[in-house]
């Protein structure tokens, strides 16, 4: 009698899953998930139960009533008769220009102290690595504090510039005042303004608008005129005379517009307790700036002297070889290449700075910590609600940058082909 | 594996735990067993709660927090002070980590209701002011017109300031403090024109300065502040023990019960509420309460009567110097006045 044998790769039982190495792996992996899942929605499941058995369950109501409390920074209009979902707005606000004013300082002076920490020049050398080592190895917190400190402390109250011989005096011919409580300098005004649009929940600056449209359009039609120019050249081998139609290209639209909004200077000047007039840059934003400034700069320098040194010593000499002087070298053979090790730690700088900047409650600074995570939270004792939308939006702002950063990093990074 | 299991139980127990106080195990009996009580008071406000130069909690807050342990346990000295900012106080009580909090908390609607606490009392009527520096030249609130001022977050003050300003057609700027420290440095550096706080915490901040004679408090009270023990919401018959302690020392000074005559009267009064809120009657209030029969007898002698408590730690005689004002009796022309202990 003949003997059939089964093939062995016909069929599927069930042990497959646990003695198969095809699949073993694949089970243990859902198995391990299944677990995870399970742990956490038991945790979930008993944090809701007994807040509801204390009668607080999660609710998120509260964002739509009335505040009833100032905000002394507000980029958008926002009166205490605002919901608190719109004090939960300026405060993001205040949080994203912080960030974007902090990322864009840090950079810069970063890149410089960076470069300059790698100078033959003895001093300077010493000086960026005294710097770089006293800022990032002082928390944080107490950098803020004790800038913010020496703000209040050493400038004078708004009080001293009255009377007669005041004792103290506008600086910059008598346009800007430094006091203990805000920086007052002139604005710009216009007299044909043209006020706000409402889109839905988002209102608009029409004369923001108006001239940011104004720059970046004249930034782009000169760009397109250099390209042109760039393609003739390359065409015919002259290049075509451009400096005037950049000039109309890149100022035109900007003066076009101050001529139609009609704009002047608004100078500030001490009126009852306080100057008006003018804007106020409150104390509390400038020392949070430059502490985060300061303090994620040293990092950043750090970064970017890691950087150049990772470029092989060959790339100096091939370029000077060439006859380029060392600042070009370094700015066109060794930071270009030297961006693609920088990129990526620069990325959680950003990062860092933006998250540390909820350390803005410490100066008063109303940042989002300072409106949701604390009036809102404190008024309406929605302390686990506030606290996840906290937390679910400084995920949100985190991985926007990190998103945006990634795909400029794709754009750099070294190309193999 | 015996460690893993051991963190498992652990974990499990923690979770159980916040279980248990859900379902509400009366706060008296754990407090009992516990063998202390867990006070939640202020961070620091001299003349409320603030610890003494040998670490002591002192304070008219602090005497409530003595006068129920000694009601419960006839030891006043078995409380453990637990400091709370105005941020976290709430969530303190809520997740049980004090039994009760006597923390300058206004007593308010939303506070009762929607933050599921229960106030059980008022131990200080309070309202809240300004204070500004003399040479200012403001002599009213309503001068305050652009003026620049302090305040501490997470308060109802910041509400209050808001409703004022907007209510008078004043416009102002506000800087947020966290703590009263903060808010004591900046107005003292000149970066805001006024402070504002409860009336009473601005009479114990000036207290501290160097210079108090330099600085008024505007006449000014733009708010109620009712400011009183609470307890968790449901969490009555604990609140019961609170709210007649309180009384029983408000009711002490209102019969003259004091520290020095109480054992003398608790022998010898004839007067009926008073033997029986001393337990020398055949009323046994106590056990009404789950607690012994001396139990206001010796909630009395921790510190003092009401007005004893008052004289000693923010009275006309100390530094804060307050006046007994609407924290008089009933008979005073004040408003403390407790039901009757029958």
């Amino acid at each position: 009698m003949a003997v059939v044998t089964e093939d062995p790769k016909a069929g599927f039982r069930l042990g497959m899953l646990i003695y198969d190495t095809r699949y073993r792996s694949i089970t243990i992996q859902i198995v391990v998930l299944f677990l995870f899942m399970a742990g956490a929605a038991w945790l979930i499941d008993n944090l809701i139960r007994n807040l509801e058995a204390l009668g607080r369950g999660i609710d998120f109501g509260f964002l739509w009533n009335r505040a009833g409390y100032d905000i002394n920074q507000t980029l958008v209009e926002y009166t205490n008769d605002s919901t608190h979902a719109r004090a939960m707005l300026v405060g993001l606000l205040n949080t994203l220009l912080i960030a974007f004013l902090g990322c864009i300082a840090a950079t810069v002076l970063g890149v410089i102290a960076g470069v300059l920490r790698l100078s033959k020049n003895w001093v300077v050398g010493r000086l960026m690595t005294v710097y770089v080592e006293i800022f990032r190895n002082i928390p944080l917190l107490l950098w803020i504090l004790m800038i913010y400190t020496i703000f209040t402390e050493a400038l004078p109250a708004p009080n001293a510039f009255r009377g007669e011989n005041p004792a103290a005096s506008m600086a910059l011919f008598d346009t800007v005042a430094f006091t203990n409580r805000y920086t007052a300098i002139p604005w710009l005004v216009f007299d044909n303004s043209l006020g706000w649009l409402q889109l839905g929940p988002i209102w608009l600056n029409l004369d923001l608008t108006v001239i940011i449209v104004a720059l970046v359009g004249g930034f782009l039609i000169n760009r397109a005129i250099l390209k042109r120019a760039t393609r003739i050249q390359e065409a015919t081998g002259i290049r075509p005379t451009t400096w005037w139609q950049s000039l109309i290209a890149l100022f035109g639209p900007i003066i076009l517009v101050k001529f139609v909004l009609g704009t002047h200077f608004d100078y500030p000047s001490l009126q009852g307790f306080n100057f008006t007039g003018g804007l106020q840059v409150s104390n509390s934003l400038v020392a949070l700036w430059l502490a985060l400034t300061l303090y994620t700069a040293a990092f950043i320098a750090e970064i970017v002297r890691g950087g150049i040194n990772a470029i092989s010593r060959g790339q100096t000499e091939a370029a000077f070889a060439l006859g380029l002087r060392p600042g070009r070298t370094m700015s066109l053979i060794i930071l270009p290449q030297a961006m693609r090790v920088i990129i990526p730690p620069l990325i959680s700088q950003y990062l860092n700075l933006t998250k540390n900047s909820s350390l803005a409650i410490a100066v008063g600074y109303m940042d989002l910590r300072g409106t949701l995570g604390g009036i809102t939270l404190n008024q309406t004792g929605r302390g686990l609600e506030a606290m996840l939308l906290l937390m679910l939006i400084y995920l949100l702002i985190s991985l926007t940058i990190s998103g945006a950063m990634n795909v400029y990093n794709q754009s750099v990074k070294l190309k193999e082909r | 594996m015996k460690k893993s299991v051991f963190l498992g139980t652990l974990a499990a127990t923690t979770l159980f735990a916040g279980m248990a106080l859900a379902q509400g195990t009366s706060t008296l009996d754990t407090v009992k067993a516990r063998g202390e009580l867990n006070c939640g008071v202020n961070t620091g406000l001299v003349g409320f709660a603030a610890p003494d130069a040998n670490g002591n909690w002192q304070g008219f807050d602090v005497a409530l927090c003595k006068a129920v342990a000694a009601a419960i346990f006839g030891d006043a000295s078995k409380v453990v002070y637990i400091p709370t900012t105005s941020a976290d106080r709430f969530e303190q009580l809520t997740s049980g980590k004090i039994d009760f909090l006597i923390r300058n908390t206004t007593w308010t609607f939303s506070r009762d209701t929607d933050l599921k606490m229960d106030f059980v009392g008022v131990n200080y009527y309070d309202g809240q002011g300004f204070m500004v520096r003399k040479d200012l030249g403001v002599s009213s609130a309503k001068e305050l017109n652009g003026a620049t001022i302090c305040i501490q977050t997470g308060t109802t003050t910041e509400l209050n300031l808001a409703d004022y300003f907007k209510a008078n057609n004043l416009t102002y700027t506000a800087v947020p403090v966290e703590t009263n420290a903060e808010g004591e440095q900046q107005y003292l550096a000149g970066a805001c024109d006024a402070y504002t706080t409860d009336a009473s915490g601005l009479a114990a901040t000036r207290a501290a300065f160097a210079d108090p004679d330099n600085h008024i408090i505007l006449p000014e009270i733009i708010s109620k502040e009712p400011l009183g023990p609470a307890v968790r919401h449901g969490d009555s018959a604990w609140g019961d023990v609170i709210r007649w302690t309180m009384n029983a020392l408000i009711a002490a000074e209102e019969f003259g019960i004091t520290s020095a005559n109480i054992d003398e009267l608790a022998t010898s009064s004839q007067n009926p509420e008073v033997q029986r809120l001393l337990g020398s009657s055949t009323d046994n209030l106590g056990a009404m309460l789950g607690l012994d029969a001396g139990w206001a007898k010796n909630a009395i002698k921790a510190s003092g009567n009401y007005g004893e408590i008052f004289a000693a730690t923010i009275g006309e005689s100390t530094p804060i110097g307050l006046a007994r004002g609407l924290n008089a009796q009933w008979t005073q022309g004040g408003l403390l006045y407790t039901p009757p202990f029958r």
